[in-house]
């Protein structure tokens, strides 16, 4: 189903993570391949079959499960108003991506240029908050939006503002919210791959009369190209389907893929329905993966 | 003759470390120079200079008699081969070389008749699509050339041209250094660790240790005439003694030694030299015989054979002195088959007067 190419984003990212240990001998590699396939069978692909089974099954009476098989709970992903929910869903994790992926080049370069200490530094800075709960961290986000939370009695008290602005509940927070959550998904990546241009190719760039932009065109961002695929495709999938960032700061009103999802389960316990949902949000991530393997991006720079 | 590069009182500071260390050099139009040393030694640092990649913390660069300190790469008249030639990974053979005029805003058709006779001049031609990956060490090393020269240097700067290179290859490519060198007309800068690459290649050769600038000549003045025992030990092989000034006549010295005889040896005319000295032997002037000369020469000292080493066209001898130094004799095949030599045979090493140098040994230690 996924294309060649799309295989090849996936190895190029493979490839960056592990190119300097490559050998191992037969007998722990084909261990390792018996007990990931374990593993992946047991907690990926027999819960993903399940979900498929619920996905083709009514909803019962009372939010239970009846086994008469259906194909109507496709049916009503493509209703207009779940439309509505996916476009937006793509459109705030693209958005996310692409600004992700500008915040992060700067941030990340700077890591891979630093000294070893600066960088060991720097990396922890950027994976401290990771040791707190994410549930925790967004909510913290909460107390900054709210109409008296910190940005807002910030700005009036600058004079900026008069009246306290509406933050929290809007695209825009859940936008922030997942850009914060996401952004190191993008760095780490990128850090690896940078790591792996030579400085002198740089100089080289300027010795033949680059500008900085020029360098950065055509040296820097075509060799970062995996870091920013990898990167890409870990913060787009998971922001497609992030569900306690926009439930906290995006409200009841203004509902994501992931969020919907979640409400179909618990709320309105129709297992069946969100169970299609969730094979609509997977059939869109591999739908986009294959297109972007299509593309010259998706291409194995080397 | 005029200057194309000049440095003056340059100091440049890494960190802690004096990378270049108050150097001052003047390099002419059309000079084959090289820059000599041990890594470590500062001459990464000249050439980053002089391309624009760093900047002095103190003291002048001038290119073509104009003080250049603050002009960035891209307006010097100057390109650079780097180490490990740093061709761009992801564009092919014609890409990496048209580099530099398409950041320039030549025109396509200029770029394309320029790439393609400088893909001839350095015999490329028919690999222009190929990726840097795809090319041995020697193609990628022409690329690097040729995406340098494309761009009409006043001066082109090559950082260890050869060392990634094995040693056919090198030879090779040393001829072919000579070659375009003479065909663009250009000054080449060119810094090695490779003694023998800078003597074959160079008109001049400056020698640098820890950020100083040692000595600068030809390859001739610095083989025959090295100003200090670290230059003597960097170029070419060479036997050493350590003793005391008797005293001298002239250029010519008694040198005392704590264990060994004295010995006779001639100091250059510049220095008086004083107390503690290095005296320095050439192998290849070491006479080495069971007995003892007929010919008089003015050293003489006893040693016994060490190791016998054959080269095909010559044999090196090692001896162990008295004072369990060892020293190496080279000696045409010929001439050592005529009377070969045994290990743990009694020799005298022999050599005349004027074959061995003072040197002052406060540089000794290296």
């Amino acid at each position: 189903m996924v294309g060649t190419r799309g295989i090849g984003v996936a190895r190029s990212y493979c490839t960056m993570l592990t190119s300097r240990s490559e050998s191992s001998s037969a007998l722990p590699v084909k261990l390792s391949l018996v007990s990931a396939s374990l593993f992946m069978g047991l907690f990926f692909f027999l819960p993903l079959v399940l979900v498929f089974g619920v996905s083709l099954a009514s909803r019962g009476m009372y939010g239970g499960i009846s086994w008469i098989a259906t194909l109507e709970n496709y049916q009503r992903v493509f209703d207009p108003l779940v439309g509505v929910i996916f476009f937006r869903s793509l459109l705030l994790a693209g958005m996310t991506t692409v600004i992700c992926a500008v915040v992060g080049f700067p941030l990340a370069y700077c890591l891979a240029r630093a000294s070893r200490q600066w960088q060991l530094i720097l990396l922890t800075l950027v994976m401290i908050p990771f040791w707190t709960n994410f549930l925790v961290r967004t909510y913290a986000w909460v107390l900054i939006f709210r109409a008296d939370g910190i940005l807002n009695s910030l700005l009036i008290r600058l004079g900026l503002l008069d009246e306290p602005l509406s933050l929290l509940f809007t695209d825009v927070s859940v936008f922030v919210g997942l850009v914060y959550g996401y952004l190191p998904f993008m760095v780490l990546p990128l850090v690896a791959a940078i790591e792996r241009i030579s400085p002198l190719l740089e100089d080289a760039a300027f010795d033949l009369y680059a500008s900085m932009g020029a360098m950065f065109r055509h040296v820097l961002l075509p060799l970062s190209k995996p870091g920013f695929l990898a990167g890409g495709v870990l913060v787009f999938i998971p922001s497609l389907g992030a569900f306690i960032t926009p439930y906290l700061l995006g409200g009841g009103q203004n509902m994501m893929l992931g969020t919907f999802i979640q409400q179909e389960f618990l709320v309105a316990r129709d297992w069946p329905f969100g169970s299609a949902l969730s094979f609509g949000l997977m059939g869109t991530v591999l739908l986009l993966w294959f297109l972007l393997g299509r593309t010259s991006l998706g291409k194995d720079p080397s | 003759m005029h200057e194309s590069v000049g440095l003056d009182k340059v100091i440049k500071t890494h960190g802690s470390v004096r990378a270049v260390d108050h150097v001052s050099l003047s390099i002419q139009n059309g000079e084959f120079f090289s820059i000599l040393g041990p890594s470590g030694s500062g001459k990464t640092t000249i050439l980053r200079l002089i391309a624009g990649l760093d900047r002095p913390d103190q003291g002048d660069i001038l290119i073509q008699q104009r003080v250049v300190n603050s002009d960035p790469p891209h307006e010097r008249p100057v390109n650079m081969v780097f180490q490990h030639y740093a061709l761009f990974p992801h564009l092919s053979v014609y890409e990496n070389v048209a580099f530099g005029l398409k950041m320039k805003g030549e025109h396509q058709a200029n770029i394309q008749k320029s790439v393609r006779h400088m893909l001839a001049l350095v015999r490329l031609e028919g690999k222009e699509t190929r990726l840097p990956g795809q090319l041995s060490g020697g193609e990628q090393q022409r690329v690097a050339l040729a995406r340098a020269l494309i761009n009409r240097p006043v001066v082109l700067l090559l950082d260890e041209p050869l060392a990634a290179l094995d040693q056919q290859l090198r030879q090779e490519m040393q001829g072919e250094l000579k070659r375009l060198q003479r065909e663009v007309k250009a000054t080449f800068i060119c810094v090695t660790h490779q003694q023998d690459e800078a003597m074959m290649l160079s008109d001049r050769i400056a020698v640098m240790d820890r950020g100083k600038l040692l000595q600068v000549g030809t390859p001739q003045e610095i083989y025959d005439h090295p100003a200090s025992s670290t230059v003597a030990r960097f170029i070419g092989l060479s036997n050493v003694l350590s003793g005391t000034i008797a005293r001298c006549e002239g250029t010519l010295c008694r040198v005392e030694h704590d264990v060994l005889p004295p010995v006779m040896a001639t100091c250059s005319p510049r220095d008086s030299p004083q107390g503690g000295v290095t005296v320095m032997v050439r192998p290849e002037r070491v006479h080495v015989s069971p007995d003892m000369s007929a010919n008089g020469y003015d050293n003489r000292l006893q040693a016994i054979v060490h190791q016998v080493l054959f080269t095909g066209n010559e044999v090196v001898y090692h001896v162990r002195l008295r004072d369990e130094a060892i020293w190496m004799a080279r000696v045409p095949i010929a001439e050592a088959q005529a009377s070969p030599l045994v290990v743990g045979q009694p020799v005298y090493v022999q050599w005349w007067a004027h074959e061995g140098l003072v040197l002052p040994a406060h540089t000794a230690p290296c």
